[in-house]
């Protein structure tokens, strides 16, 4: 005969504000447990999606990101001659060279400044990204100091509105058009005419060079061929995997971060979801022995508190979960400090942190509920029947 | 006496939930402790740098450099004592995980710039007069074993190649604040390299370091210098060393007021926990405070009562996560050295954590206080269990 299971969901029932205290504790470390791996999930999205997987993002060997690179112009033309570059409609080739910089831009409303991406692009900039659409103004006259921000750019900077203008390299650029690029790191990016911008910083070669394969499957032999060529000392990475190595350290940092911190919490929480179910455990001494004397065995007294105690724990599990979908709505900017410029990105939940989320609660719960559990089923009836 | 003495009795009634209570407090005290000083650390660079030593970059951002002309016409400049300079080398000693800062330097004002890097004399000069010399600091050295005369070879990231360095000097920091992470080499080497290999980027610095006569001239120098390179090709920012330190802080800064929320969600949670015991407690005591109104007690003495248990175990609590702080702060300063060389509890912090334990006894107690405190006797006496 098995205790049936609305006894368990009718106890948590009756005593509501103390189930609602443990639970809302249990939610609160869900909630952190749940905030935590978005915030890196979201980072990692962020960055992972701005690159495409038939891209080739060529930089100087050794650098570490677009931004400590430079390619040369005569080292620029050999990558841009290679057969396995893609041709375009017009007969282009799919490939743009660019230049990645960094200025100081202050934010919006506080005098604060942070490193802002500022990209030189050719006319094979956008075809090689379609994620990228420009939803207002235009697109800026090449030879003209113009330049189009991304959208967290507009947002989030002085001067980095449509119509506003910038002022570095000893002149004023004015801002002529707001891109989007759904969810990827573009978003916080300047884009201007390479050339007019390689004149403004004085610099005479390229940062890095993007190009689309011809065929996907030759990137092992071409990245061979461009890094054994002796007359370029060139590194050649998937686009895709260039972002991801971007933001490994820091998402790797978000989650170790996140895990000891749930760690540490959720002893907290365990401990009070222990409190709670000793006391229902004490509370209900009669009742177990009554019980016990009616004919349920023992481990029907086990697994109704063990069910209580992960009821408990599911209830702050959905809720804290609850709260934590509401942080996709939050978009955090930051500096990645792997290349030491802004990017701005959300929480995003995905469907592995839900279930990580609410499995962990029910760990919570059972283990904050086998102790008292086994106490409850290992009382002798008399003496439980006996106590007041 | 004699409430102290029933604050006390009553506490240890239920044994296992006072205890489980206490660690409860216990484990979130620590962790709020170890969030604190974490936050700290990260500040603490702009702490230990000084306000009376200039950095001077390029007005654009960090990445472009300065033509090495500049010195003299910095030097010039009215309160200015002495000038030194230096780039941002970003080499990698074996792999990326190996990080440490290293900065090619001018070795001679540079050094008197910095008073808290003790180096003794002899080193000092040797490191001067070796061209492929450089010095680092003791932890530094410590970690990977070097010795005076130790060759090491850094990857450069920024400027290619394989360059080796030889160690003329290990010093160590004025105070335990002190970075002593960070490898420095002559300034001339680099650029004799970067001569021969790629001429364009020769005879340039990253940064100034500028010291100034007198610290209360320094916003004025610093104004006066970014004047003096205006609407040149390489115009200049000029902050003191912490607003430039700050500058970096900033950056960051999001995910540190997200470590600082979330140290306060912990005592949320340990508070929900506290609260529910009290309540728990006080539940089953109602016919007891009841009888004590009988026998004339006032709503005060059992609200004391009731107070006084709650303070008392999450005190103890707080007491017990403040012993376990320092040695989890000494066990990740020598075994997270990597990332935290220096991870030491401030006494702001320990005040604090005690303050906040008794903050969650008092939130915890508030409502099993007046619910204890206005229960009407017939009714408490008249309740069974």
């Amino acid at each position: 005969m098995r205790i049936p299971y609305s006894y368990s969901f009718r106890n948590l029932w009756t005593r509501r504000l103390t189930t609602v205290l443990t639970a809302s504790g249990m939610a609160l470390v869900v909630f952190v447990f749940a905030a935590t791996l978005m915030l890196a999930e979201g980072l990692q999205k962020t960055l992972v999606a701005t690159g495409s997987y038939d891209n080739v993002v060529v930089i100087r060997k050794s650098a570490n990101s677009e931004v400590q690179s430079s390619v040369e112009r005569s080292q620029a033309s050999i990558v841009e001659s290679r057969p396995e570059v893609a041709v375009g409609e017009a007969g282009q080739p799919l490939l743009d060279k660019e230049l990645v910089v960094l200025i100081n831009l202050t934010k919006r409303g506080t005098s604060k400044p942070a490193n802002v991406v500022i990209r030189g692009v050719g006319p094979g900039g956008l075809p090689l990204r379609p994620q990228v659409r420009l939803i207002e103004g235009r697109m800026p006259r090449p030879g003209s100091a113009e330049v189009i921000a991304g959208k967290s750019i507009a947002e989030r900077f002085q001067g980095g509105g449509i119509g506003e203008t910038l002022r570095f390299g000893m002149r004023d650029w004015t801002v002529v058009g707001i891109f989007s690029a759904g969810t990827t790191g573009f978003n916080s990016e300047i884009w201007g005419d390479v050339d007019q911008l390689m004149q403004a910083f004085r610099r005479p070669v390229y940062s890095s060079m993007l190009f689309r394969l011809r065929d996907s499957s030759e990137f092992e032999a071409l990245k061979e061929q461009i890094e054994s060529d002796p007359r370029l000392t060139l590194e050649a990475k998937r686009e895709t995997r260039y972002y991801y190595d971007q933001s490994e350290a820091m998402a790797k940092f978000l989650r170790i971060l996140g895990l000891s911190l749930t760690v540490i919490f959720s002893l907290g929480a365990v401990i009070g979801a222990m409190i709670t179910m000793y006391a229902a455990v004490a509370n209900r001494t009669t009742e177990i022995g009554t019980m016990r004397a009616v004919g349920f065995g023992k481990r029907s007294i086990l697994t109704a508190f063990i069910l209580e105690s992960l009821l408990l724990g599911l209830t702050g599990g959905v809720l804290g979960l609850f709260f934590a979908s509401f942080m996709q709505a939050i978009t955090i900017s930051t500096m990645n400090w792997q290349t030491f410029s802004e990017l701005a990105f959300s929480f995003t939940l995905t469907f592995e942190i839900v279930w990580k989320s609410l499995l962990f609660s029910l760990v919570m719960g059972l283990v904050g509920g086998v102790l008292p559990a086994v106490r409850a089923a290992r009382m002798s009836i008399v003496d439980a029947l006996r106590a007041t | 006496m004699f409430f102290i003495k029933l604050i006390i009795r009553n506490a240890f009634r239920h044994r296992l939930r006072t205890f489980l209570t206490i660690a409860g407090v216990a484990v979130a005290i620590l962790a709020f402790g170890m969030l604190r000083t974490l936050v700290g650390l990260w500040y603490l660079g702009v702490e230990r740098s000084s306000a009376t030593r200039l950095v001077t970059r390029n007005a654009i951002s960090l990445i472009f450099p300065l033509p090495i002309s500049y010195k003299d016409r910095i030097r010039q400049v009215p309160g200015v004592k002495s000038v030194s300079y230096g780039n941002w080398f970003g080499g990698i000693y074996i792999d990326e995980k190996h990080f440490f800062a290293n900065y090619a330097i001018e070795p001679k004002n540079y050094l008197d710039l910095y008073p808290e890097f003790i180096l003794p004399p002899e080193q000092k000069e040797a490191f001067i007069h070796d061209r492929k010399g450089c010095i680092v600091g003791k932890k530094l050295a410590d970690k990977y074993g070097w010795k005076i005369g130790s060759l090491i070879s850094l990857r450069g990231t920024i400027v290619p190649g394989q360059w080796e360095f030889v160690l003329r000097g290990i010093y160590r920091g004025a105070d335990r604040g002190t970075e002593e992470r960070v490898m420095m080499f002559q300034w001339d080497y680099l650029n004799e390299t970067m001569k021969k290999t790629m001429p364009r980027r020769a005879d340039q610095v990253g940064y100034y370091m500028i010291g100034v006569t007198n610290p209360n001239l320094a916003a004025e120098v610093a104004q006066e210098v970014d004047r003096t390179f205006k609407n040149s090709l390489a115009e200049t920012l000029t902050e003191t060393e912490r607003a430039f330190q700050m500058g970096f802080v900033s950056m960051t800064e999001a995910i540190m007021i997200a470590i600082q929320i979330v140290s306060y969600i912990v005592i949320v949670i340990i508070m929900v926990v506290a609260a529910n015991t009290m309540a728990m407690t006080a539940r089953e005591r109602i016919p007891e405070y009841a009888t004590l109104k009988t026998m004339g007690f006032g709503g005060m003495h059992i609200g004391v009562i009731v107070f006084g248990e709650s303070v008392f175990i999450t005190l103890i609590g707080g007491v017990l996560g403040v012993l376990f702080t320092f040695p989890a702060a000494q066990w990740i300063e020598t075994e997270l050295s990597q990332f935290f060389p220096f991870f030491s509890v401030s006494p702001a912090t320990i005040y604090l954590d005690l303050i906040t334990a008794c903050g969650i006894g008092v939130v915890a107690a508030i409502f099993p206080t007046w619910r204890g405190a206005t229960i009407r006797i017939a009714d408490g006496l008249r309740r069974i269990g």
